[in-house]
């Protein structure tokens, strides 16, 4: 799901226009068994992705090195494909391409959707309203089929150049909230305060409101980097990854590509799948417990 | 109303707009020559085919003519409803080719995604606020909605199909029965079509169950709750209340979500091989048949925009605030 | 006396331990008095408040009593709490403008309301009380979202008081409103207790100045505890505390709002609840304070009616 609730505001009071001290954050955060388990396993995965290429020594992932189609054992953690490349290796390279294409993706939407949701929702009127068309239009056009388009056309295709393009078509719903956000917090006293002082749009919207709503920022990130992961892998899946290099869904694309599931091999399509629903699944569950932490109102009483 | 349906027709027109520009753009602007290039990567083995793909190809992007006029070009084929020549299935015209797979992909995607959407709105709603549901319903939740749509499918083509033989994992009908309205067909599709359909509607399903358990929880904890509770009003009042609010997003939240829906029917239909257009699209990539391609892109894009505009009805009918003439509801 | 407190504790759980928001606090309502309930933010009115109608998930009931028409509150049972609330205890929240269901015309939801407590709707009488505060028929007919936040709060108090309750709670209702419509929302409610829907009313604000408008008696409180209570006019003309004293000393023009800030009148801010000091809570600020002040002060009747928790009141 890429909806986020409607926040209850975080209503600081007015003489306390930034959030609950830190330390309070931080108790429940580490108390917090949902948040706890999520950013272990994004943190284990990650781990994985960084250290265990350069443990095999960073060779190519693609290359035929071992038995065909061999079950897993104790060489090959994870098996081997029809072609006698190594899953595990592919595995670890692919974890890599994944958080990559995560991060890229995730950080220019997040990027788009603040420049746009601040300024709609603090300027408000012709602005605003350009913007808001400009978001709803983006937000209809279906981001998988122009993403389809725009990498078939395209021969030669990056892990990074595809991050920026999910980036690209997948920002509106995350700028919708973002400005209804804006929104309300922009007529609370500390904004007045800000604005009767002379500072320009953008020093309020970055001293003053986005600090306001830092958490609901930080959680909206996690779900747009979720969100590039699912589209990258399908669009891997469809044929359309990147052309150079593995990624989880590339792995999942040929094992499809080359039969593994008649052929009962297993082992080549569980765990690039296996690793995008624990990536995926870890940052959603992290994400419900951070809004438990930052939101007082969800806390189990 | 009259408003909010005016501002929301124009919000489509502009959408189509933009997406027929794009579709005529990406081709053009993209780097290198893409006739020589599209018609050197396209593997047709029939000559034939290769030159009609070049002459359209030349037609199409009518490089002699100034922009603007290939632009109206473009826009006279489509209102025509000329998408083009497939090279895959030379010499079908794209129209036809796509008119033929959309059946499959609709009967796969409108059951899945109405019936994950009101099961699970209907398990997030029993499941907020009650310990012991809420404990495993949401980490099920979870873990259905992180798996891409793809994998989900493959696992339960595995299991259910390679391993149990319970189903079919290929195809959407036997190739021994004449696809026709006769018993012995309809039984056969719909056998093929169990899988793909459980695979798209359990991934939708952990994601409106848990969507619907975060609005509760989010209704149950607002001020109109609060002051029944001050109240004295009963939970059931309460729950019930919140119930009908929490479903607005969730309707707001199927439209949102319509993009994703699509892509998850496209890769099934992928693992399945599938006769919808996720299949056609797989062999256009393969074929490099770039006005299927460009074909297909238009028909989701006015799909999309077609269920946008039944989701909006259905959002005025189930949010009595945009029928009373004020601002309420999403713009 | 319709309602008896007596020594209400009332705690917060918070994570550094339990906060005292209510530490023994006592006073009487009498039938037909509107008490005013006045102190800085965090003095305890308006736990005070909640505590006698819903306490929330994270209060505790920590001693103390509250009695009813004679009859005690089951304060920590959420459930028997029921029995009491909207048929003999009921609240205008500070919430008001958003405390309807925003998907169902009022008048449905008063119904569903009252149908859920085992009481049919008498639409002429709803009529009336709806006139009563200025607000026409067809406003059943509508969405809150129709309604300006005036008239929701207005509505709001016709549904509070629709069982005749013996005590209303106005919690802040008045802090989110311009001086013109404060002043019909006061009406409003003194109306409400004129005509006898309402038998007696707990008016929580924190502005002293409307409370004297609309309050026979006005109480102060300060950290948790009583200041001083009073009939309103020997509260505002002969205050004993200096407490009291110093916010009607700062007290600016009637109406005006303070939002809930520090009065600028006072150095310094309340002591910790946390940990509360031993002796008078008000020491640290209080120009008069001596040694004495290390001891509690009693709370002792310095004239009729008149209560004030100070060495120095005496």
């Amino acid at each position: 799901m890429s909806t986020l609730p409607d926040p209850a505001p975080e209503a600081p009071s007015a003489e306390a226009p930034v959030a609950e001290p830190g330390r309070e954050s931080l108790h429940y955060a580490v108390r917090n068994p949902k948040l706890i388990i999520g950013v272990s396993l994004v943190a284990i995965l990650l781990a994985v992705g960084a250290i265990g290429p350069v443990l095999l020594g960073d060779g190519n992932p693609n290359e035929y090195v071992g038995p065909q189609a061999a079950a897993p054992d104790g060489t090959y953690w994870m098996g081997t494909t029809t072609f006698g490349q190594d899953v595990y290796a592919q595995f670890v390279h692919g974890l890599r391409a994944t958080f990559l294409v995560g991060v890229v993706g995730g950080a220019i939407a997040a990027v788009i959707a603040m420049l746009v949701g601040f300024l709609a929702g603090y300027r408000g009127g012709v602005t605003d309203e350009i913007l808001n068309m400009l978001t709803n239009v983006v937000l209809v056009i279906p981001a998988l089929a122009v993403l389809l388009i725009i990498n078939a056309y395209m021969g030669v295709r990056s892990v990074a150049v595809q991050g920026l393009f999910i980036g690209l078509t997948s920002w509106p719903w995350a700028a919708r909230a973002i400005r209804a956000q804006t929104f309300s917090l922009r007529t609370r006293e500390f904004v007045d305060l800000a604005r009767l002082s002379g500072s320009g749009t953008w020093r309020i919207v970055f001293r003053e409101i986005a600090p306001n709503m830092s958490s609901y920022l930080f959680m909206m990130f996690i779900l747009l980097f979720g969100g590039s992961i699912l589209i990258a892998s399908s669009l891997d899946f469809i044929g359309l990854g990147p052309t150079e290099g593995v990624s989880l869904g590339l792995m999942l694309q040929s094992a499809q590509q080359w039969s593994a599931l008649q052929l009962g091999m297993w082992w080549w399509f569980v765990p690039p799948g296996a690793g995008i629903t624990a990536i995926v699944g870890a940052l959603y569950v992290a994400n419900v417990g951070l809004d438990e932490v930052f939101n007082p109102k969800l806390r189990e009483s | 109303m009259r408003r909010y349906f005016a501002r929301k027709l124009l919000i489509y027109a502009l959408t189509f707009v933009v997406a027929v520009t794009v579709n005529w753009m990406i081709p053009r602007f993209m780097p290198g020559d893409p006739v020589s290039a599209m018609v050197a990567r396209a593997r047709v083995s029939q000559p034939e085919a290769a030159e009609a793909m070049r002459s359209y190809y030349n037609n199409l992007f009518g490089f002699d003519e100034p922009l603007w006029q290939q632009y109206l070009h473009f826009w006279g084929a489509l209102v025509r409803g000329d998408f083009g020549i497939s090279i895959f299935v030379f010499p079908t015209p794209v129209g036809d080719v796509l008119l033929d797979a959309l059946p499959y992909t609709l009967g796969l995607m409108i059951p899945a995604v109405l019936l994950s959407w009101f099961v699970g709105n209907w398990i997030g709603a029993l499941s907020a606020r009650r310990k012991v549901l809420d404990n495993t319903v949401l980490p099920a939740g979870y873990l259905l909605t992180a798996m891409p749509y793809m994998w989900i499918a493959v696992i339960l083509a595995w299991a259910l199909g390679a391993k149990a033989g319970w189903f079919p994992i290929s195809g959407g009908y036997s190739l021994d029965i004449q696809p026709g309205w006769s018993a012995a067909f309809v039984l056969d599709a719909l056998h093929h079509w169990v899988l793909p359909f459980l695979s798209l509607f359990l991934v939708a399903l952990g994601g409106w169950a848990i969507g619907m358990r975060n609005m509760i929880i989010y209704e149950l904890e607002s001020d109109y709750a609060s002051y029944l509770s001050a109240l004295g009003a009963p939970q059931r009042l309460i729950r019930r209340y919140a119930f009908r609010n929490a479903v607005l997003p969730q309707v707001t939240g199927l439209a949102l979500q319509l993009g994703v829906l699509v892509a998850g029917a496209l890769v099934t239909e992928i693992v399945f091989a599938y006769p919808g257009l996720g299949s056609l699209i797989l062999a256009a990539i393969q074929n490099q048949d770039f006005f299927l391609l460009q074909g297909a892109f238009l028909f989701i894009v006015i799909g999309v925009l077609i269920a946008n505009f039944l989701i909006d009805i259905v959002y005025v009918v189930v949010d009595p605030r945009t029928r009373t003439g004020m601002a309420g509801g999403t713009s | 006396m319709t309602l008896t407190v007596n020594d209400l504790r009332v705690h917060y759980r918070t994570l550094r331990g339990e906060v005292r928001a209510l530490d023994g606090v006592g006073f009487d309502l009498a039938d037909g008095e509107i008490l005013g309930l006045a102190g800085e933010s965090g003095c305890g009115k308006t736990t005070l408040g909640k505590s006698l109608i819903r306490l929330d998930g994270r209060m505790r009931h920590a001693g103390g009593t509250v009695t009813l028409d004679g009859d005690e509150l089951p304060l920590s049972d959420d459930r028997a709490m029921n029995a009491y609330r909207f048929h003999r205890i009921s609240l205008v929240p500070q919430y008001s403008m958003s405390a309807l269901n925003p998907t169902r015309r009022i008048g449905r939801m008063i119904r569903e309301l009252l149908a859920s407590r085992g009481v049919t709707v008498d639409t002429d009488e709803l009529h009336r009380r709806l006139a009563l505060v200025g607000l026409e028929p067809d406003v059943l007919d509508r969405y809150p979202i129709e309604l300006s936040g005036g008239m929701k709060q207005r509505a709001v108090m016709v549904i509070s008081t629709l069982l005749d309750p013996s005590v209303l709670i106005a919690d802040e209702v008045t802090s989110a409103l311009d001086v013109s419509n404060q002043q019909a929302v006061v009406g409003a409610l003194t109306g409400l207790r004129d005509k006898g829907l309402v038998t007696s009313m707990i008016f929580v604000t924190h502005d002293l100045g409307l409370t004297s408008h609309i309050a026979d008696s006005i109480m102060v409180m300060y950290a948790g505890k009583l200041a001083e209570k009073a009939p309103t006019k020997a509260l505002t003309t002969g205050p004993r505390h200096p407490y009291t004293k110093m916010l009607i000393g700062s007290l600016p023009q009637v109406g005006a709002r303070h939002k809930d800030r520090p009065l600028s009148g006072i150095e310094g801010s309340p002591p910790s609840l946390l940990n509360p000091p031993a002796g008078c809570r008000f020491r640290d600020r209080c120009p008069l304070a001596d040694s004495g002040c290390a001891e509690e002060p009693p709370v002792v009747e310095v004239a009729p009616r008149h209560t004030v928790a100070c060495w120095k009141a005496a």
